[in-house]
């Protein structure tokens, strides 16, 4: 049989990894937004930290997913469950995305825009929230599509420490040496993956300044 | 707002200098200002005239301490800048800049009323207001809901006067307000601002490299060059004056405006 086939027969355990796979790339892509966007904002206004933390943030990324999985399962609350850990380190590579896009959606609004705003007696808070994030918006659901995209595929490798999603199939199959169970988990990945950067895409593109 | 005006100049500058860097790096490049004394009166449109570099936005800046001086004492009122709240400050100045810093996620309504709805005016007063101005800077109704973009540079710079005005302040700052517009839209723009201020007799700084723009709006002209205060003249004084720096400066806005004639044998293709 092939694999639609397969999936079909199999759907039940196929939208159980599934949901598993969503929930932890939900989960640490909200953490990502709730510490990366306050952290982009902050070094737009001490712009001496903004080496230190997207340094930081690189640095991370470039760890291989696998490797940021081994350092974090010895950590004590962290490492007891594979899905806690899981989202650690999705948030963690998260973050670069969010935090640059952030960082250089504010940078990049009009600075006349900026000016004016100061000039007639804006205080930082209300430029921030009236003028510069909606202005940076567009940008920063750029950084948050990546982040998505990026997570949907750093998420199947979350099966080999075991913490579920779809990567369990992939695992499975590659040991069984079976390329049905290895594309039941792949193609469901792959269709997430394109939804995602297709709807976050097109609020990007609405959002876009005009 | 002042029941018992200040008898005093609206806005004074004493001995103020302005450094950027290291003063201690490269010597006197970077000083902007060097030693400035200027006062403003009450109600009148004060033209700060100069090149590319005098100093003359630096000096605008200043004011609404959109940039802070290294030396010297600047007082808005009487009262010495320092003493202010940036943020009320601000906000009982009107700022309107060359490139208008509209909101372009405003509609013109929503940016006419920025300062009202931050110092929170109830929305009913807001409105009242935001049509109020468009009247004032004669902008039609129906332009309230549009956006910036969809609107030309004049109809654009009005909505930026008519944004500083909104709040009521008693003081407007000009940084070459008119200096990205057509000529035709620019005399336009000159002619109703001088009507304005007939009307609501404002104190105003006004930044201008234009010596006809300041002849025609300025009660004073100050003369600035290479960050120092050149002469402070009425406009007829200073077309008239026999200082080298202000008679420079009128030669050659007098060649500019009768230039040589052209060569009678020009090849023709």
């Amino acid at each position: 049989m092939n694999v639609l086939q397969f999936i079909a027969q199999n759907r039940t355990e196929v939208l159980e990894l599934t949901a598993e796979h969503l929930w932890l790339v939900g989960a640490s892509i909200a953490l990502a937004v709730l510490i990366g966007i306050p952290l982009g904002v902050l070094i737009t206004r001490w712009p001496v930290f903004s080496k230190p933390v997207l340094g930081s943030a690189n640095i991370i990324q470039t760890i291989p997913s696998l490797a940021l999985f081994g350092f974090l399962l010895p950590a004590p609350w962290i490492g007891a469950r594979a899905d806690r850990l899981a989202i650690l380190a999705l948030t963690l590579y998260a973050l670069l995305p969010l935090i640059r896009n952030t960082y250089t959606g504010i940078k990049g609004v009009d600075p006349a825009v900026v000016e004016a705003g100061r000039g007639m007696g804006m205080t930082d808070r209300q430029l921030l929230w009236q003028v510069q994030l909606p202005l940076a918006l567009s940008v920063i659901i750029a950084g948050i599509r990546v982040a998505t995209v990026l997570s949907i595929g750093v998420a199947t490798i979350a099966a080999a420490i075991g913490a579920g999603g779809l990567g369990e199939y992939i695992f499975r199959g590659l040991a069984m040496v079976n390329n049905q169970v290895i594309l039941a988990g792949a193609i469901p990945a792959a269709a997430l993956a394109i939804l995602a950067d297709a709807s976050l895409g097109w609020l990007e593109k609405r959002l876009a300044p005009r | 707002m002042n029941n018992s005006p200040n008898p005093g100049p609206a806005i004074e500058f004493r001995n103020v200098w302005y450094r950027i860097g290291d003063e201690n790096a490269n010597g006197s490049d970077n000083v902007l200002l060097r030693d400035l004394t200027l006062e403003v009166q009450r109600g009148e449109t004060l033209v700060l005239l100069g090149r590319s570099g005098s100093g003359k936005t630096t000096t605008l800046k200043l004011i609404n301490r959109l940039l802070a001086q290294s030396a010297g004492a600047i007082f808005v009122d009487g009262r010495a800048l320092h003493e202010w709240d940036v943020i009320r400050l601000r906000r009982m100045i009107g700022y309107v800049i060359q490139e208008t810093g509209l909101f372009p996620h405003f509609t013109v309504a929503r940016n006419i009323g920025v300062v009202p709805q931050i110092e929170g005016w109830s929305a009913d007063r807001v409105r009242q207001r935001v049509t109020e101005m468009l009247q004032l800077v004669g902008l039609e109704p129906q332009l309230a809901s549009r956006y910036p973009r969809e609107l030309s540079g004049g109809q654009r710079q009005r909505v930026g006067v008519a944004r500083a005005l909104a709040a009521d302040p008693s003081f407007l700052l000009m940084d070459e307000p008119f200096g990205a517009l057509d000529p035709i839209t620019r005399a336009e723009l000159q002619r109703e601002f001088l009507a304005l201020q007939q009307r609501l007799g404002k104190t105003v700084v006004f930044v201008t490299h234009d010596l006809r723009e300041a002849l025609l709006l300025g009660t004073r002209i100050a003369l600035m060059e290479s960050g120092q205060l050149v002469a402070t003249l009425k406009p007829e004084e200073f077309l008239h004056s026999k200082d080298p720096m202000v008679a420079a400066y009128v030669d050659a806005f007098k060649t500019e405006l009768s230039p040589a004639p052209r060569n009678q044998d020009a090849p023709s293709k």
